[in-house]
């Protein structure tokens, strides 16, 4: 199937400005993710209104306040006489940009005493967005790194053994076929278990890419493999190689060039399977812990039966996982388009 | 065919001998059997309760068993001499129809009931009162009970004085009384002597052992086992209860257990019909079940606060500061009772009720729980949550603050520690998270590390190495005196500090010398005298924070007649001989 190439640029805007918005979730979520609005456990989507109780129109959209109600512990009320109304760009909680500096502008929030949960909120009353944001940097930032490493460690090996081939050769692409028939998920299970429990977040996170991207460098290392035996028999880099040109010099210039598309492809295939993993690892509560927020754990609240049959908001970050997963996978094939084009 | 038919013959042939020996047996015992009544909804003979249990019975043995399942079976095949009733938390008669004190209180004698039988139609009597305390006390095999049978290293002493009277010294008064009988199955010697005098008796009545082995004095006795499956229970014909219009209880034909190991699964079942009472709800899932508990016919009662409580307890115990000189630092913190008292202002008791378990729970400030109004001491102060007064208590010890708010100790060192809790349970893994938020208002950097909970009571118990421990206690009994292990300094769950080789503070001397007058006292007034100061030194020197205790949760078909729960366990078995399905199907919920 082609893409037009309107569809491919969409695609790929759409893909990068998803990236803006995990990357900077300090900015787009209403809230700190771990801040506890203890007075509003489940409570659903805030409804947005543009007219209020006594009929008028406004054009600032506004919220109500809730009220929590004593029957249940998740059922709430609008208070109808106070109107809250949404603003752009609004002082809030105090975030760091890229671990740099601290800022506390956020794209949106509302006047007091309302509170703005357009996704809902947690069994703690977080707000779910907040969380979902700032958790899909972090199931973002754990699929890209692990897909550095995987393609890393695996472009080495692939060029290295597809050059000099022989011992060298069988040797890798032994060991590598030995990690694709790994059950990756036991084996990531078997990693994780080894490990002690009590360590710290950053280092559960670094821990988590680190498995998941040294377990995942086979497959690139035999496509690497593959198109490197093909490019070291075309005639210009026999020629080169004729006119005295170095195993290193062939290697980066000639060599190494001929993968780039092939590894583009590869690394948007990659990094949605890493996320998936990452997502897996944290919903069986093996990846970063409380409050920290991340895909998988976030989809872990699900596990309650109470919880997936009442609170339909908590499915949300399933959407966006498959909606991020559905970017990468048509940027996959419009870079896999473009590279036969351009080769063409 | 031909075989089968055969073998009905035999069988046949076999019932009529066991009718003529019954009725010769009836003869020569002229006592007319002793029924006990108990009152309630007058209900319909036959029908097939289904109950769901979390994981299967180890053993049917009752001296044996020591997990809550194996005893909620074994509940229904045997009886006690003196019975707790669940709902009144008074003790009754059952076995025993009466008893007497002496006025030392140390010599109680027991009238047992004349002409029972136990389910295989052997008669009972005093020699099998005296051959079951037998096995109780016998320090070889074991049981869990023998702790509560001995009183100050000595164990009591239980002589036969006729067919139906049994006297039972005691080596010091004791001040529960005749509560002790409580839960103490009484046996038949016919079937279990033998084993016993051969050494065996570990192996008998374990889940592999045929229903003919088995014999019991309780309203059911066991049909079938299928291990993975379900054990059925069948009515025991030779049951000694009677309901207020003389009909024999039990009404049900069969008590059938269905192991589902998962609550939500359990929840599932309910909600399907599958099952008719379901026990140990969670807040959660009550929640669910209550939305559409009308229109399915579902009874769910909310029976307030039982006897659980869920706190936070620090390690103090003497560590040796080269093995482990972190923790050893740490304690300095945790030893400091203005840094636990900090730490209960801090905690967001009505936030954790309703976030946990929606409302369905009580705060608490002190070791017993608002479910046991018999010993609950209400003059208690309950200090309101408050990080400002917090602050005030850390700073006037000492501690300070750091440029971005982190707390540091006196030697401005930051404040930093793991609370550990069971991996398996979600509503303390939801407490601890909120703790842990409460604390880093205060400035204190708390991680909460989910841990298995054999791991988890490995490092409580046996390796000391944790910081903090977010856990719960539950009381099997409303009364003090089964939590002498847990205040006693010597005690073997003395949880903060164990095995102090003498009290390590002066408040713990007295909590010794209160415990132990409280179990050698009779008189309910000066033992709950000695209790509420208890309950006070305890409140003051917080080696616990305590933070909540949760409501029992319990439902059942509203086709299930007599469903009458109660906060102690069994919360819906306990009179399971009166329970009856309604013809009718639905009926109202109480």
């Amino acid at each position: 199937m082609t893409m037009n190439a309107n569809w491919r640029t969409f695609t790929l805007l759409a893909l990068l400005g998803m990236h803006l918005i995990l990357f900077f979730p300090g900015f787009f979520a209403p809230y700190d993710f771990a801040q506890q609005h203890r007075d509003f456990p489940f409570a659903r989507p805030t409804r947005i209104h543009f007219v209020d109780a006594t009929g008028k129109l406004h054009l600032r959209p506004f919220v109500h306040p809730l009220v929590p109600s004593d029957e249940a512990s998740d059922s709430y009320a609008e208070d109808l006489r106070q109107t809250c109304s949404l603003r752009l760009f609004v002082s809030g909680a105090p975030y760091q940009v890229l671990g740099l500096w601290t800022m506390k502008l956020h794209l949106v929030g509302v006047d007091p005493p309302a509170q703005l949960f357009l996704f809902g909120t947690d069994s703690f009353g977080r707000d779910e967005l907040s969380r979902m944001l700032y958790g899909g940097r972090i199931s973002l930032i754990a699929g890209m790194l692990a897909a550095v490493a995987a393609l890393g460690v695996g472009t080495l090996l692939g060029l290295l053994s597809g050059f000099y081939g022989g011992g060298l050769d069988a040797g890798v692409m032994r060991v590598a076929e030995l990690f694709l028939a790994l059950p990756w998920l036991y084996l990531l299970f078997a990693v994780r278990a080894i490990l002690p429990l009590n360590i710290k977040t950053t280092d559960a996170f670094l821990l988590l890419v680190a498995v998941v991207g040294l377990v995942g460098w086979a497959r690139p290392a035999r496509l690497v493999r593959g198109i490197v035996l093909s490019a070291k028999e075309k005639n210009f880099v026999l020629a080169a190689k004729a006119m005295g040109a170095t195993d290193t010099h062939l290697l980066r210039r000639h060599i190494l060039p001929e993968t780039y598309g092939v590894l583009l492809t590869t690394a948007a295939l990659l990094v949605p399977q890493f996320i998936l993993a990452e997502v897996t690892l944290s919903f069986l509560g093996l990846g970063v812990g409380e409050p920290i927020p991340s895909w998988g754990n976030l989809l872990a609240e699900l596990q309650q039966y109470s919880v997936l049959t009442s609170y339909w908001w908590m499915y949300l970050p399933a959407v966006a996982l498959v909606l991020l997963f559905l970017l990468y996978h048509s940027a996959s094939s419009a870079l896999q388009q473009k590279t036969t084009e351009v080769r063409t | 065919m031909i075989y089968l038919a055969a073998h009905k013959l035999v069988a046949r042939v076999g019932l009529y001998l066991v009718v003529a020996l019954t009725f010769l047996m009836q003869t020569i015992n002229a006592a007319p059997q002793e029924y006990a009544t108990m009152a309630g909804e007058a209900g319909d003979a036959s029908g097939n309760l289904i109950v769901a249990l979390r994981s299967e019975p180890k053993t049917l043995n009752p001296v044996l068993s020591v997990d809550a399942t194996s005893r909620e079976v074994i509940g229904a095949m045997q009886a006690d001499l003196i019975h707790i009733n669940r709902e009144t938390q008074r003790t009754e008669p059952a076995l025993a129809k009466s008893w007497t004190v002496s006025p030392d209180g140390k010599t109680y004698v027991l009238q047992l009931r004349h002409g029972l039988k136990f389910s295989d139609g052997a008669p009972f009597t005093a020699d099998d009162v005296v051959f079951s305390f037998e096995l109780y006390l016998d320090e070889k095999l074991h049981s869990p009970q023998r702790d509560l049978l001995v009183i100050d290293d000595k164990p009591i002493t239980v002589k036969k004085l006729g067919a139906y009277s049994v006297e039972f010294d005691l080596p010091k008064p004791y001040g529960p009384g005749e509560r002790l009988f409580d839960g103490l199955a009484i046996l038949p010697k016919h079937l279990l002597e033998k084993s016993y005098r051969e050494g065996k008796f570990p192996q008998a009545w374990g889940t592999a052992a045929q229903a003919n082995e088995l014999a019991g004095l309780g309203p059911f006795v066991l049909k079938s086992y299928e291990p993975g499956q379900q054990m059925v229970l069948q009515r025991n014909a030779n049951y000694w209860k009677k309901d207020s219009h003389g009909n024999s209880l039990p009404y049900l034909s069969q008590l059938v257990f269905v192991f589902v190991p998962n609550e939500d699964a359990q929840v599932i079942k309910f909600q399907a019909g599958e099952t008719h009472v379901i026990e140990r709800l969670n807040a959660d899932n009550f929640s669910l079940l209550l939305r559409n508990a009308k229109a399915k016919g579902e009874c769910l009662r909310d029976l307030g606060p039982g006897l659980e409580i869920q706190f936070l307890v620090f390690n103090q115990n003497t560590l040796d500061p080269r093995k482990s000189p972190d923790l050893v630092e740490k304690q300095a913190w945790f030893r400091d009772l203005k840094f636990r008292q900090a730490v209960s202002l801090a905690m967001d008791r009505k936030g954790m009720a309703r976030l946990v378990y929606a409302g369905r729970a009580t705060p608490i400030w002190g070791n017993v729980s608002p479910g046991n109004k018999l010993w609950l001491i209400t003059r208690l102060p309950h200090p309101e949550r408050s990080i400002e007064e917090a602050r005030k208590l850390l700073q006037s010890a000492g501690y300070s603050w750091d440029g971005s708010g982190n707390l540091l100790d006196p030697r401005k060192k930051p404040i930093t520690f793991t609370i550990i809790v069971s991996s398996s349970n979600t509503q303390r893994a939801k407490l601890a998270a909120l703790a842990q938020d409460d604390l880093r208002q205060l400035g204190m950097n708390v991680q909460v590390v989910p841990t298995e909970f054999r791991a988890l009571v490995d490092r409580l118990l046996n390796t000391k190495d944790y910081e903090a421990v977010l856990m719960n206690l539950v009381n099997g009994d409303a009364d003090p005196t089964p939590e002498m292990n847990l205040w006693l300094s010597s005690g073997e769950t003395h949880l903060w500090d164990l095995g102090e080789a003498k009290p390590a503070t002066p408040w713990e001397a007295e909590l010794d010398r209160l415990m132990e007058a409280q179990m050698t006292t009779s008189d309910f007034a000066a033992r709950k005298h000695l209790y509420d100061r208890v309950q006070e030194i305890v409140a003051q020197n917080l080696p616990f924070i305590f933070l909540i205790s949760p409501n029992i949760l319990v439902g059942a078909q509203s086709s299930v007649g007599n469903f009458r729960p109660g906060i102690l366990e069994p919360y819906a078995l306990w009179n399971a001989e009166q329970f009856f399905l309604r013809r009718s199907g639905a009926g109202e919920c109480p």
